[in-house]
């Protein structure tokens, strides 16, 4: 019994617990480790939610500039635009107003005649319409 | 006819292959077939069954690692380091009779263990064993093993011939336990199967009684084994440690 039996038994649970005791040692390694991973990937997350953050911050403050650079731009091309507009108007209006003055004249010089049977001269007319004309416009 | 009902009939040792030796007596009777059949199966058991040394252990290998790991901690808790030593002695002890028992509840077997000449003859070398791992250990200082401390001076010559009384009488008491549990349970066995027959249609009730005595029975075999074996490793602590 000692010699044969109880040494065979005793190294099987030996080796047995041996095994044991190695699996539990390599799952403790394992466990470990994933624990390590774990704490990576959580601080990968922060730092990607981090970096993302930031990103898009940044992506707002580029975009909020170029709005206003824009708005800035299209402001500056309206005032442009429409002061040249108001610059043709008023050639415009100038232009009418030298066409309005002639026709005005002949109108008064052939009412005059017809009236009064004198044609009066065609400067006093002319200063006569165009004084008319200004009082007008200022009025 | 009448003898072969007599329930102690069946602890008769019959003389199987007379030998004699001079005066001596040395045959090969019944009882030596069933203590050479427990060693063969108690060997077969624990050499067999982990023969496969299967990580994963069977029945059997189960069987003999439960064993194993009974008794041994049965020496670790009870002697400690120390005991190491005797464990192959203490198993081989435990599986003896367990083994001596269990054939014995075998129907037409024959129970060596219930005959207090194999049970003393084994409490009897123990004891001689324990005395000379006590005397081996300590020397004379053996003796304070009969005086325990703390005793006042005036009790000292009642306690030690208290002590020295009980520390003889320990191999009477662990054979006589032994002996009498087995030889009386097989006994009332008899005595109840006695009764089936005789008791015609109301047979069922002592095959009943039987029924339940058989499971004490197989409780007691286990429970006789394990008693003999840690009175053993109580001795064999005392004799290394003495108290």
């Amino acid at each position: 019994m000692a010699k044969l039996a109880l040494p065979r038994i005793g190294s099987i649970l030996e080796q047995r617990q041996n095994r044991i005791e190695d699996n539990l040692g390599m799952a403790q390694n394992l466990k470990r480790e994933s624990e390590a991973d774990a704490k990576a990937y959580e601080a990968a997350i922060v730092e990607a939610r981090e970096q993302a953050r930031s990103s898009i911050q940044l992506a707002i403050k580029e975009m909020s500039e170029q709005s206003q650079r824009r708005q800035s731009e299209l402001n500056d091309r309206l005032v442009a635009e429409l002061k040249s507009a108001e610059e043709r108007i008023g050639e415009a209006k100038k232009k009418a107003m030298s066409n309005i003055s002639e026709t005005a004249e002949d109108i008064v010089l052939d009412a005059a005649e017809s009236l009064i049977g004198v044609a009066p001269s065609k400067d006093s007319i002319r200063s006569a319409v165009l004084n008319k004309l200004n009082e007008r416009l200022e009025g | 006819m009448a003898e072969s009902h007599n329930p102690l009939d069946q602890f008769v040792i019959q003389s199987w292959v007379p030998i004699k030796i001079g005066e001596f007596d040395a045959s090969f009777t019944n009882s030596s077939a069933f203590m050479l059949l427990s060693v063969i199966c108690a060997t077969a058991l624990m050499v067999l069954a982990v023969r496969p040394r299967a990580g994963v252990p069977g029945r059997w290998q189960l069987l003999a690692e439960l064993s194993y790991q009974f008794i041994a901690k049965m020496v670790a808790d009870n002697i400690g380091k120390e005991g190491r030593v005797y464990f192959p002695l203490i198993f081989s002890i435990f599986i003896f009779v367990l083994f001596g028992n269990l054939l014995g509840m075998i129907p037409y077997s024959f129970t060596f263990t219930s005959h207090i000449a194999v049970t003393l003859t084994m409490a009897l070398l123990i004891f001689i064993m324990v005395t000379l791992i006590a005397f081996f250990k300590h020397g004379m200082k053996f003796f304070s093993f009969f005086l325990p401390e703390g005793v006042p001076i005036i009790l000292a010559p009642l306690m030690i011939a208290i002590e020295v009384i009980s520390y003889l009488t320990r191999p009477f008491s662990l054979s006589v336990r032994l002996f009498a549990n087995m030889m009386a349970g097989h006994t009332l066995l008899k005595v109840i199967g006695g009764f089936v027959v005789p008791l015609g249609f109301f047979g069922f009730v002592p095959v009943a009684g039987l029924v339940a005595v058989m499971g004490l029975e197989f409780l007691i075999a286990f429970l006789q084994a394990y008693i003999f074996t840690i009175l053993t490793c109580i001795y064999i602590n005392d004799a290394i440690h003495l108290h």
